[in-house]
C-alpha cells in the first residue's frame, strides 16, 4: 500500500531551523558548523565546555539544564550553573582518585542525575566515558569493560552487588568503582566524595582528535565491538541537534533514548546540552500514562524517541492521549529502527504533525539521514542525507565497489567519511574497522534504495543482527552464553518479527545426546541466558531441535532458520550439508 | 479464587518469564521490573499471559496499579473477584 506524502505549511517550514533543505546542504561546509561551537585557546576543544562552559559563561547559569524525574514522580531541576559546580566536583573526585587524562570511566547506571554527572565530569577531565545499560547482565559488562580497559566504574549499590561484584578478579585495571547509594566492600561512595572535593575545575582542553566515547555495538560474530568517538565529534553533534532535530535554545526537549546506547549520549546527553535547551530526563521505564502527562506537563517542544514506544503509545488507543494538552510540541522525531508508515500518520493525527524518522548508527556517531522539520515527509521514509553527508546506494563485489544510480536500486546503504563523529576506530580491531570500507566508502551494512526525489528507503540488514526494541543484539554473544550450559549442544539466535518491538531474539536450541527437552530445562536455559546476559539481550523465546541446519564446513545457517520462520523462499542452498530436525 | 490461588498464578507467570529470580529474593513491595529484572517486553508478555489465564483485560491505563508484586497481585484480586 501506498501512503500519501504529508506536506509542510509555509509557516512551519519557514519557521525551522533549515527552511530550505536543499540551498543548505549546496552551501554547507563542516567549516562553517565549527564555528557554531566555541573551542578552546590553541585550536583545542572540549564536549563539556560545550554543553555546560560556554553557556554558563554566557551568562546563561540560571537557565535550567536537567529537569529530572524520579520514578516516584518528584521533580529535581538542575540549572547550567548547577551543572557546571556537579561536573567539575566529579572531574576532581576523578583526579583526586588518581584517574588522570585518558582513563577510562564506565558508568552502569540507571537514569539518575549522577548518570549526566558523570558523563560530562568525565569529559571535562579529559576521561574516555564509556556507558552501559543497567539492564544487561554480568556477560556483556565483562566484555564490554575487559576490552575498553576499564579503569573506574560509577553504579549503584544494588547493580554492583548484582552484576559487578563477582567479576572483579577478572578485571585487573578496574582501580575504582563509586557507588551513587550504599556502600559495598572495595567500592567508594561517590556523594562523600564529591561533597569533600572543590566545585572548581580548570576543563582539559583536548585535541579535536582526543577519544572522548566509547560505545559497544554488537557484530555478527566475535566480541562485541567498542566504537571509538573523539571530541571533534560534538562539531556534528551541534549541527545535527539543529538541523535534524529542530533544537533552539530555550526548548524543551525529551529524548527518551538510555544513555546506555550512543543515542540517549549524543542526542540524550550532548547535541541538546550544546544547544542549550532543558531536558527532560525521566527515570522510569515506559509507561503510558505517565509518558503523555510528560509531554503535557513539561510542555515538552521537541519529543525523539523509539518506534516500539510509538507502537504502544498507539495500541493504548484513543482515549489514553484524550484530554491532555500538546500545543507546546512543535516537533517529533524517531530512530532505532525504520518506523513503519502507520506510525507516522498516527503521529499526525494524534498530535498535529507527523513522526520524523531518522537513521543513524553507533558508528556514525550522529544523525545521517533524516526527516526535517520545513521538508515533507513521505511515510516509511529515514529522508535525506543531512547537509555535511555524502550517501550512495552502492553494490560490491570481488571487482570493487558500484554505485546504483537509478530510483529504487536495491543496494547497501554507504556514506562517504569524513564528518566529525564519525568513529575513529573498533578498539584493538583494525581489521574489522578496515572490513566497514570499500573504495572510499563506509558501508553500513544496512540495505537500502533511493526513490527519484532523493528520499531514502531502508529494505533490510546485510546481515544477522538482530534490532530488538531499537537495540542491536548480535546473534553471537546470545549463542556464546547458551553454549555454557552443560545441556547445549548447539545453538542458534535469530530475530523474529514483533509487532511492538520490531523483532525478538529468539534462540533453537539442540541438545546433548541423551538429555531430554523437557519444560523445566527450557526455564532452566532462558534463566541462564537471563543471569549472563540481562533482560536486554537474552532470548525471549526459546525452542528445542533435534538438530540445526549447517554448512559442509559446520556453520549454522542462521538465514535459513529465519526464512522458515518467516515463510520466505529459502533461497541458495547448496552449501546445506546438515538440515534442521 | 482465593488470595493464595492468585498469589501461585502470578508466581508461575512470572516463573515462566523469570526463571532465574526466585520470589524469596525479591522485595514484594518494591518495582516489580527492578526485582524481576524484566523489560517492558518481559512486563507485556507478563499482562498478557495473566489476562489469558484470569480472562481478563488489563489495559495500559491500568499500568500505574502493577507496579510491584503486592500491586499486581491486590490489583488481580480485584479484578478477578
Amino acid at each position: 500500500m501506498e501512503y500519501g506524502t504529508i506536506p509542510k505549511s509555509k509557516q512551519v517550514a519557514n519557521a525551522a531551523n533549515m527552511a530550505d533543505y536543499a540551498a543548505v546542504y549546496d552551501s554547507f561546509s563542516w567549516n562553517d558548523a565549527r564555528k557554531l561551537i566555541n573551542g578552546l585557546p590553541g585550536g583545542r576543544l572540549n564536549i563539556a565546555h560545550e554543553a555546560i562552559e560556554r553557556h554558563v559563561l554566557a551568562g546563561h547559569g540560571p537557565q535550567v539544564a536537567l529537569r529530572w524525574i524520579s520514578k516516584s514522580g518528584t521533580r529535581t531541576v538542575f540549572t547550567y550553573q548547577e551543572l557546571s559546580d556537579l561536573t567539575n566536583r566529579f572531574a576532581n573526585v576523578l583526579r583526586d582518585q588518581g584517574l588522570e587524562k585518558g582513563a577510562r570511566v564506565y558508568a552502569l547506571l540507571g537514569r539518575t542525575p549522577e548518570l549526566y554527572i558523570a558523563a560530562l565530569g568525565t569529559l571535562k577531565a579529559g576521561c574516555v566515558f564509556c556507558p552501559l545499560f543497567s539492564a544487561f547482565g554480568p556477560e556483556p559488562i565483562r566484555a564490554r569493560m575487559e576490552i575498553g580497559g576499564a579503569n573506574a566504574l560509577i553504579t549503584t549499590a544494588r547493580l554492583y552487588k548484582r552484576k559487578v561484584s563477582a567479576l572483579r578478579d577478572a578485571l585487573p585495571d578496574l582501580r575504582s568503582v563509586f557507588l551513587t547509594d550504599g556502600d559495598a566492600a572495595n567500592t567508594k561512595r561517590l556523594s562523600t566524595l564529591m561533597d569533600a572535593t572543590s566545585d572548581r575545575f580548570a576543563t582539559e582542553a583536548m585535541d579535536p582528535e582526543d577519544t572522548a566515547l566509547l560505545h559497544f555495538t554488537s557484530g555478527t560474530t566475535g566480541k562485541p565491538k567498542g566504537v571509538v568517538h573523539v571530541h571533534d565529534a560534538v562539531v556534528a553533534h551541534h549541527i545535527t541537534g539543529r538541523f535534524a532535530l529542530d533544537l533552539r535554545p530555550g526548548d524543551t526537549y525529551w529524548c527518551t533514548a538510555d544513555p546506555g546506547w550512543v543515542t540517549g549520549t549524543s542526542y540524550g546527553i550532548i547535541a541538546p546540552l550544546t544547544n542549550r535547551v532543558t531536558m527532560i530526563v525521566d527515570e522510569a521505564e515506559f509507561d503510558v500514562a505517565r509518558w503523555y502527562d510528560i509531554l503535557d506537563q513539561e510542555a515538552v517542544n521537541v519529543w525523539y524517541t523509539a518506534p516500539t514506544a510509538i507502537r504502544m503509545l498507539m495500541k493504548a488507543g484513543e482515549n489514553a492521549h484524550k484530554g491532555h494538552d500538546f500545543t507546546s510540541l512543535r516537533f517529533m522525531a524517531s530512530v532505532g529502527e525504520p518506523l513503519n508508515p502507520e506510525a507516522v500518520i498516527w503521529g499526525n493525527s494524534a498530535f498535529g504533525m507527523p513522526f520524523h524518522d531518522n537513521w543513524w548508527q553507533t558508528e556514525t556517531g550522529g544523525i545521517m539521514i533524516a526527516n526535517f522539520a520545513a521538508m515533507p515527509v513521505k511515510p516509511g521514509s529515514m529522508g535525506k542525507p543531512l547537509p555535511g553527508i555524502k550517501a550512495g546506494i552502492v553494490a560490491t563485489s570481488d571487482d570493487g565497489l558500484r554505485q546504483l544510480t537509478e530510483p529504487r536500486a536495491i543496494g547497501e546503504l554507504a556514506l562517504r567519511p569524513g564528518w566529525p563523529s564519525m568513529m575513529r576506530g573498533y578498539l584493538h580491531e583494525t581489521a574489522r574497522y578496515d572490513k566497514c570500507f570499500r573504495d572510499g566508502w563506509y558501508l553500513s551494512g544496512d540495505l537500502a534504495m533511493r526513490d527519484s526525489d532523493g528520499y531514502y528507503w531502508f529494505v533490510g540488514r546485510s546481515n544477522d543482527l538482530i534490532k530488538s526494541a531499537g537495540h542491536l543484539i548480535g546473534p553471537f554473544e546470545v549463542e556464546s552464553a547458551l553454549m555454557e550450559h552443560p545441556a547445549v549442544a548447539e545453538v542458534a539466535v535469530i530475530g523474529v518479527p514483533d509487532e511492538t518491538a520490531g523483532e525478538r531474539v529468539k534462540a533453537f536450541v539442540a541438545l546433548k545426546p541423551g538429555i531430554e527437552p523437557t519444560d523445566q530445562l527450557l526455564l532452566e536455559l532462558l534463566g541462564h541466558a537471563r543471569t549472563r546476559l540481562g533482560p536486554a539481550v537474552a532470548p525471549k523465546e526459546m525452542v528445542f531441535r533435534t538438530n540445526l541446519p549447517k554448512t559442509r564446513s559446520g556453520k549454522i545457517m542462521r538465514r535459513l532458520l529465519k526464512a522458515r520462520e518467516l515463510g520466505l523462499p529459502e533461497g541458495d542452498i547448496s552449501t546445506l550439508e546438515s538440515d534442521e530436525q | 479464587m482465593t488470595d493464595q490461588d492468585i498469589e501461585t498464578a502470578l508466581t508461575q507467570e512470572l516463573h515462566r518469564i523469570a526463571p532465574d529470580i526466585s520470589l524469596d529474593d525479591i522485595d514484594p513491595a518494591q518495582d516489580l521490573r527492578d526485582e524481576f529484572d524484566i523489560d517492558s517486553m518481559d512486563f507485556l508478555n507478563l499482562v498478557t499471559a495473566l489476562g489469558k489465564r484470569f480472562n481478563l483485560d488489563m489495559p495500559e491505563t491500568d499500568y500505574p496499579e502493577m507496579r510491584s508484586f503486592n500491586a499486581l497481585a491486590a490489583y488481580l484480586r480485584t479484578q478477578a473477584a
